[in-house]
């Protein structure tokens, strides 16, 4: 295994080294609390990998493209606001990848009228995908005809991580704070029976008994 | 107009999981049991009709909202499912059906409804365990029934209930976390959840290393849920320290569906020459059967509770079951599959017996139950119709799985096995007798023995039903044995190892 591939896998390792952390938190410790945590650290350890196989390297947010959107959105009025950059970011990380330094500017004017339409607009997405008629693209108030093409040779290229790994982990998520949230009740009753947390405490005072 | 026999699997499920919060809901003692009482006689009743349906017209396939698989989620009720579905909702029904005074007397009242909700939880992840042909509901469905049994055991009397209960939530949140690494790895190599949609994608010739380390994290998850030697250290605690109630339901079905998951990942899912030719699988399941039955039967023997000593007797009878996949013959596991339905029956009765002695006597130590043959004949004759199946005494369900399993044995070879077996059994005797001697050869009465008096009828016609089937199923192997031996040829159709020609495995032995 060469370097670049030791290093490319960085995401890999990172799980493995929670795993066994988490792991051996959960053996080592006596004190249940941290036995928890332990656990916790262990499950996000699978959180992590799941979320890495669903990643594709340059790939997007499954959401329908700004751009795509916008083009059935005519009637929207362009204002820029500012705070709309952090939902522009999939688009700007395209528009890095293809490096159309050329577009650069304009491209970045333009990601802000169209991440306020799709804001608007995210919810009924799949309509505006269907009336995405020629006679909308028509109607598309930017007139310069080059960003056009290339605006839409970006829809072609766009690569979509996949999002049913995130999916599952919503899931995961939840089992595991039903998990935590039950386990952290259990200590509770245990420290009010026994007065401590403390496992090897605990078992001590059951063999005295 | 819906036609509500193609409706029944996802009805299965959603009954017990929408009664759950009803329970909650509603609150009260008995308007809640009543409820649980017919939700799962219901459960039982659908799942009868399902197995119905699967005998005449074969698997049934039922898509979730209509979403095709394998996009959607898919329920598939086949020979086997259908059969362990079956056996878990009868005994969920029935054990709640026998439970009410043991309820009343080891629950603290406030918390009835909520314990009602955790029985109904429970079920419905069993049951879903069985049901589902998606792998992630199969993790989903686990955890439902793990949570809801952490917090059954530790409704305990005694302090160490919760304790226990932690123990088991800490090994089986690894466990079922192990099976999730699993799951993961397989769809990244696949692409799908859908159980035969990987079992086709799956290039279990030729594929990447993962499909190894996917199949040792999913066993070995398995493993620690289904309490296989090694990874048994949970068992003895959260048995001994819960209900009575809630260990004859959790020792009777919980470990069982788990056997049944390792099943389908074994057959359905990675293929059985991939299991057994590439992997050391067998060997591995025969090495740790055999030494989980000897270690497990003798600390059985030297137990002083009984609740105690009957878990570390699971431990055993799992392995028996094991020793049926191990071997990986059509009969062997037929053998492994009707000992899986067997030992429900014969553990889920014996619990029932101890939750009787423990009301009346008030403790489920062996030295509080001497003489109590006495004043509780018929509860002492039901330990020892139960104990003969344990045992494997002929006429009995147990006779039944260890004949075809020792006949498997040696027509595969395994005549250590074999031997190995009939040794164990004996040890079975040893720990079944011990109890017996106690109840009814003791010559000085326990105090508590002394007062006693029989066990209220509510709990002992469900009892002796249940122990009367382990005589039925035991004359009576058409229906049990025949079934199983149907599900074991869809899973394998062809032996791996070549054998002589046998009798067939749905005959009486």
């Amino acid at each position: 295994m060469s370097t670049e591939q030791f290093l490319g896998l960085y995401n890999y390792w990172i799980v493995i080294f929670l795993m066994m952390t988490g792991f051996y938190i959960v053996i080592a410790r006596n004190n249940l609390v941290k036995t928890i945590i332990g656990l916790n650290i262990f499950q996000i350890s699978v959180i992590l990998l799941y979320v890495s196989m669903g990643k594709i390297s340059g790939g997007t947010a499954p959401i329908v493209p700004p751009s795509m959107v916008s083009h059935g959105h005519a009637d929207v009025p362009h204002v820029a606001h500012a705070d709309n950059h952090a939902d522009a970011r999939p688009h700007d990380l395209h528009s890095d990848e293809t490096k159309d330094l050329a577009h650069d500017h304009q491209d970045d004017h333009d990601n802000e009228h169209d991440s306020h339409a799709a804001q608007e607009s995210r919810g009924t997405a799949e309509d505006h995908k269907e009336t995405d008629s020629p006679d909308a693209l028509v109607n598309h108030p930017v007139s310069d005809s080059d960003h056009h093409a290339a605006d839409s040779a970006h829809d072609e290229q766009l690569t979509y991580s996949n999002p049913l790994p995130s999916v599952l982990m919503l899931t995961a998520i939840v089992v595991g704070i039903a998990t935590t949230a039950l386990a952290l009740a259990l200590i509770v009753r245990i420290r009010e029976d026994y007065g401590t947390i403390e496992e090897d405490e605990i078992l001590e005072m059951d063999r005295a008994a | 107009m819906i036609d509500i026999y193609s409706q029944l699997p996802i009805l299965l499920i959603a009954i017990p999981l929408f009664a759950a919060p009803v329970c909650v809901l509603l609150g009260g003692r008995w308007l809640t049991y009543l409820l649980s009482v017919v939700v799962c006689g219901t459960t039982f009743a659908i799942s009868i009709g399902l197995m119905q349906q699967v005998i005449k017209y074969g698997p049934i396939h039922y898509e979730i909202g209509n979403w095709k698989p394998p996009y959607g989620i898919e329920y598939v009720v086949d020979g086997l499912s259908g059969f362990v579905m079956m056996f878990v909702s009868a005994l969920a029904a029935i054990v709640l059906l026998y439970g009410k005074p043991s309820i009343d007397a080891e629950i603290p009242r406030s918390k009835h409804y909520l314990f009602y909700a955790s029985y109904l939880l429970c079920m419905t992840g069993l049951l879903g365990m069985c049901i589902t042909g998606d792998l992630f509901n199969v993790f989903v469905f686990l955890e439902i029934s793990s949570l809801s049994s952490y917090a059954l055991i530790s409704l305990g009397r005694t302090r160490r209930a919760p304790l226990a209960a932690l123990q088991y939530l800490i090994l089986g949140t690894i466990g079922a976390t192990f099976f999730l690494i699993g799951i993961g790895l397989l769809y990244q190599m696949t692409g799908t959840l859908n159980m035969s949609d990987i079992a086709n994608r799956l290039d279990t010739e030729t594929g990447p290393r993962t499909l190894l380390v996917a199949f040792g994290f999913m066993t070995v998850g398995l493993f620690v849920k289904m309490a296989v030697f090694p990874l048994h250290s949970w068992l003895p605690n959260a048995y001994t320290y819960a209900p009575s109630v809630v260990t004859a339901f959790v020792a009777a079905t919980a470990t069982k569906v788990s056997v049944y998951a390792f099943i389908r990942l074994v057959f359905g899912i990675f293929k059985p020459e991939f299991a057994f030719e590439q992997m050391p699988l067998g060997t591995l399941l025969l090495t740790l059967s055999l030494v989980g039955i000897f270690i497990a039967s003798t600390a059985a023997i030297f137990q002083d509770d009984v609740k105690r000593l009957l878990a570390y007797s699971s431990i055993a009878q799992i392995g028996y079951m094991l020793l049926g996949i191990g071997m990986a013959t059509t009969d062997s596991l037929t053998a492994g599959i009707v000992h899986m339905f067997n030992h429900a029956l014969i553990k889920g009765g014996l619990f029932m017996v101890v939750g009787c002695f423990v009301l009346r006597l008030g403790s489920s130590r062996l030295s509080d139950w001497r003489g109590a043959a006495k004043t509780m004949p018929l509860t002492s004759l039901a330990w020892a119709i139960g104990g003969l199946g344990l045992i494997g005494v002929p006429m009995t369900a147990g006779f039944v799985s260890k004949w075809l399993l020792l006949t498997s044995a040696f027509e595969s070879n395994h005549q250590l096995v074999a031997g190995m077996m009939l040794v164990s059994s004996l040890l079975a005797v040893v720990y079944v007798w011990r109890v017996v001697e106690t109840l009814y050869f003791s010559e000085q009465p326990s105090a508590a023995a002394k007062e006693a008096s029989e066990a209220p009828v509510w709990m002992l016609v469900p009892m002796y039903a249940v122990i009367f089937a382990v005589l039925v199923f035991g004359v009576w192997t058409q229906f049990s044995a025949g079934l199983a031996a149907e599900a074991a040829q869809s899973l394998l159709p062809l032996d791996l190892v070549p054998t002589a020609p046998t009798v067939s495995p749905g005959g009486t032995p």
